[in-house]
């Protein structure tokens, strides 16, 4: 005998709508419940991807190709010659949308009142710009024209410390592959300042062949930046890059190369779902109250369907129902509340007012708050999952009462 | 051959500290299309021995027979599969489900029983109109009259064709017209279909329908006797 679907979902239809108000009232709290899991989600989704493209920003690409030892030990000892063929074609080609090969040593960099250790970056100005590495702004003076340019670009927190400006001349110390001390002079062409402040008094940007030519290490460059602008799919594509780099050199996607970044996006999915259960959590009170006080006032039906020979299990499938009747129709008033409200907030919200403590995490000052389907469907699993299995006490309550004593009640 | 067998059957229950007797010692045999009325004053034990005979309530002891089944052996399901199959009950407060109509009323049953929808709409129609329900099938219990509500109640412990109808109190809240209408029905379905009645009252006009009327007292069965049936003027 097949279960009679058709009676048991007309009656928990109907019972449903026996307290207009009490479901009316629940149906919106679950509506709000489920836009507020959403919403979160969305506003959290827009600022990880923020701090991840950031971040990108100054690893900088999504895959780089570096000597094996490099990461271990970043001096120029490590360098790499220029791509081979193979690679250069692999680079070349799609999904590869830009590359740019990059001399990065660490070094010493004096002014006449202070020095400081920073990172020093050998580039190509148009291969950077490709990869979209190019500091944030401007300050004062310009970028390196070409990878000859002989100046340097130096962070504004950098110059303040070092109590120099644009113009004046600084003397830039690193070690060449034979471990001598490689200097020279230099002058300040630029002033920038980063998105993130930490990255201003960290990174000084000079041209790549004058920076070879300091070092001494002819073409040899520290690392190959890729970026195909797709940060969240690089497992796919990157493999094709190991393979032409080949196994002399290491090829390493984003979320090897910042453990921090790659955290970040896995833990987004992880934090979204432990707010989307405590929210439901909060919610579930509610819910279990309505069913309750819906068994409660329905215990002599209760009671007349088991006389009438309705098996318990078909009773925990009437309550249960009507509680899935309830969490889809808030669901359904939820996602279409959170379609409405965030969809107009995706072009950006500002947030400059909270922008320093935003900076502090790797955010600028415009949220741009992602509304995504995943979220969506993740926040239904939650809702359904965990109120179902909050129907599962009153429901089994209903089919457990004696049906002598559930008939008397009056 | 007997409907319904039952031998030494006793129930007590507890209210506070004080022991109530709800059966003591029962037995009883009731047979094929037989017309039982089981009366005495309340707390006689009349309702006790209905609900136990219908698998509602489980004696403390004793043994009951249902058409060659042991009610005391069977589990929760088997006993709500029992009274879906076997047995129709006509309750004193009519007990309908309020959201369903009075023809959904009668075919929720039939739905639990799996029968199609084609022959449950034919035996649904078939058994309001026996009832005197024609035209009323779409109104809900809230629409109806107490006598009409119970007349729904009795269509629908009917129509799953039950071998036995246990009825408490059924004329109870409703006017002597009304009354001999439901009694009368019972008689014509008694007589024409063979249904085993039996009907827990207290009300003289009822017993005066039964073909067997037994009167209990404390839980006990004090007298057992045969009778000439006659049915009151509508």
């Amino acid at each position: 005998m097949g279960l009679p679907w058709g009676s048991v979902a007309t009656l928990a239809w109907r019972n449903l709508w026996r307290n207009r108000r009490r479901t009316v009232i629940m149906l919106l709290a679950i509506a709000v419940g489920v836009w507020a899991m959403v919403f979160m989600a969305s506003l959290m989704r827009g600022m990880t991807d923020q701090m991840v493209r950031n971040g990108l920003q100054s690893l900088p690409g999504e895959v780089q190709i570096h000597h094996p030892d490099y990461r271990a030990d970043p001096s120029v000892v490590n360098s790499m010659a220029p791509p081979a063929p193979a690679l250069r074609a692999a680079l070349e080609a799609a999904p590869v949308a830009a590359w740019s090969g990059r001399v990065r040593v660490p070094a010493v960099i004096a002014s006449e009142r202070d020095s400081r250790g920073v990172t020093l970056l050998g580039v190509d100005p148009l291969a950077e710009q490709a990869i979209g590495a190019l500091p944030g702004e401007l300050v004062a003076g310009r970028f390196l024209e070409s990878a000859d340019d002989r100046g340097l670009v130096i962070g504004a927190k950098l110059a303040s410390r070092l109590e120099t400006g644009l113009g004046k001349r600084v003397v830039i110390m690193s070690q060449d592959p034979n471990n001598d001390v490689a200097d020279r002079g230099a002058r300040v062409v630029g002033i920038y300042r980063a998105r993130l402040q930490g990255n201003e008094d960290r990174f000084v940007y000079g041209g790549r062949t004058a920076l070879q030519d300091m070092l001494g290490i002819e073409e040899m460059i520290s690392e190959i930046a890729v970026t195909a602008n797709d940060y969240r799919h690089v497992d796919q594509w990157y493999p094709q890059l190991a393979v032409a780099a080949g196994t002399e050199l290491e090829t390493l996607p984003w979320t090897e190369l910042d453990g921090f970044l790659g955290t970040m996006l896995a833990v987004q999915d992880g934090l979204s779902l432990i707010i989307m259960v405590v929210i439901f959590i909060a919610l579930s009170f509610g819910l279990v109250n309505t069913l309750v006080m819906a068994v409660f006032e329905r215990v002599r039906e209760i009671g007349l369907m088991q006389a009438l020979g309705m098996r318990p299990g078909l009773i925990v499938l009437q309550i249960m129902l009507e509680s899935l009747y309830l969490l889809c129709l808030g669901l359904l008033l939820g996602n279409l509340l959170a379609v409405a409200t965030i969809k107009p907030l995706e072009s950006g919200v500002d947030i400059s007012s909270v922008a320093s403590a935003m900076e502090m995490m790797g955010m600028g000052t415009v949220l741009y708050p992602v509304l995504a389907s995943f979220d969506m469907l993740m926040s239904t699993a939650v809702v359904v999952i965990l109120g179902l299995l909050a129907s599962i006490a009153p429901a089994w309550r209903a089919s457990r009462l004696d049906p002598v004593k559930a008939l008397n009640k009056h | 051959m007997n409907t319904v067998s039952c031998s030494a059957l006793s129930k007590t229950f507890h209210q506070g500290e004080e022991e109530i007797t709800g059966l003591d010692d029962v037995s009883l045999e009731v047979e094929a299309g037989d017309f039982v009325c089981l009366s005495g004053p309340s707390g006689s034990g009349k309702t006790t021995l209905l609900n136990a005979i219908g698998g509602l309530d489980t004696p403390d002891s004793g043994e009951i027979t249902v058409g060659g089944q042991r009610v005391d052996q069977l589990s929760r399901g088997e006993l709500a599969d029992l009274r879906l199959h076997k047995i129709g009950f006509v309750f004193q407060a009519y007990n309908l489900i309020p959201v369903l109509s009075a023809r959904e009323n009668v075919e929720l049953v039939m739905q639990v029983q799996g029968v199609p929808v084609q022959e449950r709409r034919q035996r649904s129609s078939r058994v309001l109109e026996e009832v005197g329900l024609t035209g009323m099938e779409g109104r809900r219990p809230g629409e109806l009259s107490g006598g009409q509500q119970q007349r729904v109640a009795v269509a629908r412990a009917i129509v799953s064709k039950p071998t036995l109808v246990l009825a408490d109190e059924p004329t109870a809240n409703l006017d002597s017209h009304s009354a001999a209408q439901l009694m009368n029905l019972f008689m014509e379905l008694n007589t024409q279909r063979g249904i085993t009645f039996v009907i827990a009252t207290h009300d003289t006009r009822v017993m005066a329908y039964a073909r067997r009327l037994i009167s209990m007292r404390d839980g006990r069965i004090v007298s057992d006797v045969q009778q000439q049936p006659h049915a009151m003027a509508v």
